[in-house]
């Protein structure tokens, strides 16, 4: 096991190198000159010249990228061009109620999603089959700023149930949270489905069933296990469904997070925010899948010993 | 497979019925896919979309882009169908006038996304070693930015409209078509007749354009389709993020948004162009899985 | 007076596929006596492992379905029991063997809970008695390091090893009827005869019945006492296994026997029966043995011939020995 652990986590330097390398050149892609954007329309050639000094924009290119690297480390990422804060500061405060609404999401998605994936699977081409299939591609196919400004309308606005938006308390996260999860309950719910279904054509299924075991136990004790391993890498591929997705929830639910932190930037052109953002959300995506190739290992007995 | 024998029983089943009639791959794709009622009405519903794209602006009752101050946020009756706009504008006509928008954006960006993926794939597959490891690293890379990021990313350098959108979409997609012809091209690469044709002493050229890319083009009809779907609502999030299409035009997304701050008195702007796109996607969705469970055996239940 | 274990009489397994029925089992009658070993056989798709799910009713994923007969174990209907009344059955008073020793075990759990499940549901041990009894049942079945088996997961194993623990898992709470569907096919043929010795000794030491399917007459010839021979859904031939192999009737086991290498005989005379099993749309309307046969006759084209005794308790389906009378009737 711990062999596998340090076989995965030397696998994604790479990747993690290409990334970095990317965002690095997201900067220098931007038509324009970086060094007038930060100083601003109306800033000397003298102003711009000095702002090139201080961002190292003056630098060979290498010693830029090698700049850039260890302030990550640093935790130094720049300042913002909007407010002149540190980026650091910026995203820091937004972090938590991101991960909080991503996470609760995912977590009623996934649990909802399997039984749906799950009764589907065993009532095969009967009605619970077809309505939760039925159900799942209106899922994957609904926009979801649309279902979230359905759900304010009955819910806070009609009803007055829940908060219109924002982070109050924890009635705040409900409505996010079925917005934000609806589609990856949907795709949870599908890929389950047929990965059981395959599962229950195996010939352990049989021996479970010829050894007397009941419906339930062969279907949750020995089906579901097996059909979780490659619902389990899906899922990690859904978590970055949901950071993409919580950016316009977020937007829509007025959420204090790093999604409309994003989107407020880019309508200011904030770049050095805009670039830490994007570096932020593929390291999370970057580890989730890591955590999410340790557990297939531990679902997995065959990986553990290869 | 729980039991050969009744497999081999279903295996005679579909042979037998094979050898019976010799049809051609079109005719026996048509007779599966008649089978799939509800892709079968999915289609219908795309191309009727089609027809209203096409005439979109013939057909609408009223002018998508005329303000009417005098009929404002009118909720829907028989002059407006959906009601009207902030700017007294018939949302009716003005989906209809979207249509053509939202669909151009679907297929077009999906399309340039499916050929420089289709590309990258072939080549990777087909070359393999240091050409492979290069083209499928770059794919992880951009895969690692999760979903819509990687497209308001690229929408941060070049900026908002409907263009760069399908830039940003295109890009988005490539990714994903190449590492799925590249998956399917290996499988048909090492066929026999691939490996035959490829001792008879074909050019490379050749031999990827007229052998390999015809065994993968079931996989990418049924992608294509698939992805058509989520290109409509990535377009769609953007342009409702202010990233996308830009007032007045009558995007979906756009008008959507407009309709945002009108939602506790007139919810009827928001509702009717959600709709639009919901049924657009869901017809897309579901004509794809008609078209994955009849040309691709392999997912098929 | 033999006792009778299990008797399947006139067992019709129909499929209903998208071009319409298959008859898999079509009016198949077998009986199983206490102590005796009968061998069912014929090549690939003639009906036999269907008989044996339609047994333990596990057509479950299949869209099989037992149209018509009776099954009957120790004088209780099987068809008529409950799905609850079934399982409690099933494992317990009639185990299974199955083909694919590689993939029959579940991959995700230890051997020793596998074992320990069936052991718990039947004999109610608890864990500690259960996990012993799993252990002395690898012992059993000749498992070296019994202790630590049970601690690993099947893809640890060996595919005779695995068949090893299938058979433990079956013999767990002492069933009285054993089926065997091709128990050493997928096996090599070493382990295969080390398998067949231990499905002997578990037999010889105790007076259990056991239903082996096979297509191979060489392990018919070590285990079993009587033979019935399958084919295209039906039985055409059933004797005592000597009567079988000394005295063959139906022109299909003489092909049966007839592709088999002896020991001694010349290679190149080694006969194999022209053609295939007929698929369900091109089923004949007479003998469904006919278009196969060398000496298939006119009335072998127009009528099927029924199951009759030949003399004693030796049956055939074949026209070459029914009463001539009836012949000239069709």
């Amino acid at each position: 096991m711990l062999r596998y652990v340090i076989k995965r986590l030397i696998g994604i330097i790479p990747i993690l190198f290409f990334v970095s390398i990317f965002i690095f050149l997201f900067v220098h892609l931007i038509p324009g000159d970086p060094a007038r954007l930060v100083a601003g329309q109306d800033a000397t050639l003298q102003d711009v010249e000095v702002v090139r000094q201080e961002l190292g924009l003056n630098q060979p290119i290498h010693i830029q990228y090698f700049n850039f690297i260890s302030g990550i480390f640093q935790g130094d990422v720049g300042s913002s061009i909007k407010t002149g804060r540190p980026v650091f500061d910026e995203i820091a405060s937004r972090f938590m109620p991101t991960f909080w609404l991503t996470f609760w999401s995912m977590i009623w998605a996934v649990m909802v999603g399997l039984l749906i994936g799950v009764i589907s699977a065993t009532k095969r081409n009967k009605w619970q089959d077809y309505l939760g299939m039925f159900g799942a591609v209106s899922g994957i196919s609904m926009p979801s700023f649309w279902m979230g400004l359905l759900l304010i309308q009955v819910f806070a606005v009609q009803l007055g149930w829940l908060p219109v938006g924002g982070l109050e308390s924890w009635q705040s996260y409900i409505l996010p949270s079925i917005t934000l999860g609806s589609g990856v309950a949907a795709v949870v719910a599908r890929f389950s489905r047929s990965s059981l279904m395959d599962i229950l054509k195996d010939d352990y299924i049989r021996t479970g069933r010829a050894k007397g075991l009941n419906e339930h136990k062969v279907v949750w004790g020995h089906g579901l296990k097996n059909a979780m391993i490659p619902v389990v890498t899906m899922t990690g591929l859904q978590f970055g469904f949901l950071l993409g997705g919580s950016i316009v929830i977020e937007t829509v639910f007025s959420w204090p997070g790093l999604g409309r932190l994003l989107i407020d930037s880019v309508a200011f052109r904030d770049y050095p925010v805009i670039q830490a953002e994007m570096l932020l959300f593929a390291l999370e995506f970057i580890l989730i899948n890591l955590i999410v190739d340790l557990i297939y290992g531990f679902l997995n007995p065959q990986i553990r010993y290869d | 497979m729980a039991n050969p024998e009744t497999a081999e029983v279903a295996a005679k089943v579909t042979l037998s019925s094979e050898s019976v009639e010799k049809s051609s791959p079109i005719k026996e794709f048509w007779k599966k896919f008649k089978k799939q009622r509800l892709a079968m009405v999915s289609g219908i519903f795309v191309f009727l979309l089609i027809i209203i794209a096409i005439f979109g602006p013939a057909i609408a009752p009223y002018s998508s882009e005329e303000p009417d101050y005098v009929n404002v946020l009118q909720g829907s009756s028989w002059e407006h169908l959906a009601g009207t706009d902030a700017f007294g504008r018939d949302i009716f006509s003005r989906i209809i006038v979207g249509t053509r928008i939202s669909l151009f954006v679907g297929t077009i960006s999906v399309l340039l996304g499916a050929v420089v993926g289709t590309v990258l794939g072939l080549i990777s597959a087909f070359y393999g070693r240091w050409v492979d490891s290069i083209i499928m690293r770059i794919c992880d890379v951009l895969f690692a930015f999760p979903g819509i990021l990687l497209a308001i990313g690229i929408i941060a350098i070049l900026g908002p409209g409907l263009g760069n959108v399908i830039i940003a979409i295109s890009i988005f997609n490539i990714p994903n078509f190449a590492r799925i012809v590249r998956g399917s091209a290996l499988s048909v690469k090492s066929t026999v007749y691939v490996e035959a044709t490829k001792s008879i002493g074909a050019k490379n050229g050749r031999l990827i354009w007229k052998h390999i890319f015809p065994g993968t083009a079931s996989s990418i009809i049924v992608n294509f389709t698939m992805r058509i779907g989520t290109a409509i609502l990535t377009a769609a999030s953007l342009s409702f993020l202010g990233l996308g299409a830009q007032p007045p035009t009558p995007e979906w997304g756009a008008m959507l948004s407009n309709g945002r701050d009108y939602l506790s008195t007139s919810p009827h702007v928001t509702f009717y162009p959600g709709l639009a796109i919901f049924l657009t996607v869901l017809a897309f969705n579901l004509l794809g899985d008609g078209l994955r469970d009849t040309l691709d055996p392999k997912i098929k239940d | 007076m033999t006792e009778k274990m299990l008797e399947i009489t006139n067992l019709k397994t129909y499929f209903h596929g998208d071009d319409g029925v298959v008859k898999a089992v079509d009016g198949v009658t077998i009986t199983v006596n206490k102590g005796e070993t009968v061998g069912v056989v014929g090549e690939s798709g003639c009906g036999k492992s269907v008989t044996s799910l339609s047994v333990m009713r596990l057509l479950h994923d299949t869209p099989g379905e037992i149209v018509d007969g009776s099954i009957t174990f120790e004088g209780k209907s099987l068809l008529d029991l409950s799905e609850k009344e079934m399982r409690m059955i099933r494992g317990n008073e009639i185990a299974m063997i199955f083909q694919e020793p590689m993939t029959s075990l579940n991959p995700v759990y230890k051997i020793g809970k596998q074992l320990e499940e069936v052991i718990k549901l039947h004999l109610h041990y608890d864990k500690k008695e259960a996990r012993n009894h799993a252990v002395n049942m690898l012992k059993l079945v000749g498992l070296p390091r019994a202790e630590d088996v049970v601690n690993e997961y099947p893809h640890q194993l060996s595919g005779g090893m695995r068949q090893r623990v299938m058979i433990a898992m079956a013999m767990a709470c002492n069933p009285k009827l054993l089926i065997a569907d091709e128990p050493t096919t997928a096996l090599d043929v070493t382990i295969q005869a080390q398998i067949l010795d231990l499905m002997r000794k578990l037999r010889d030491e105790s007076e259990r019945s056991i239903m082996l399917i096979t297509h191979d007459l060489g392990v018919v010839a070590e285990m079993c006492d009587r033979v019935v021979v399958m084919y295209a859904g039906e039985v055409v031939e059933e004797a005592d296994v000597l009567s079988i192999f000394e005295n063959p009737k139906h022109p299909y086991t003489k092909g049966l026997l007839g592709s088999v290498p002896k020991l001694g005989q010349d290679l190149e005379k080694l006969d194999s029966i022209p053609g295939n099993v007929p698929t369900p749309a091109n089923m004949p309307k007479g003998c469904k043995f006919a278009p196969r046969c060398e000496f298939a006759m006119d009335v072998c084209w127009k009528k099927d011939p029924s199951l009759l005794a030949t003399n004693g308790n030796h049956t055939c389906r074949c026209w070459l020995y029914q009463d001539q009378e009836k012949i000239l009737e069709v």
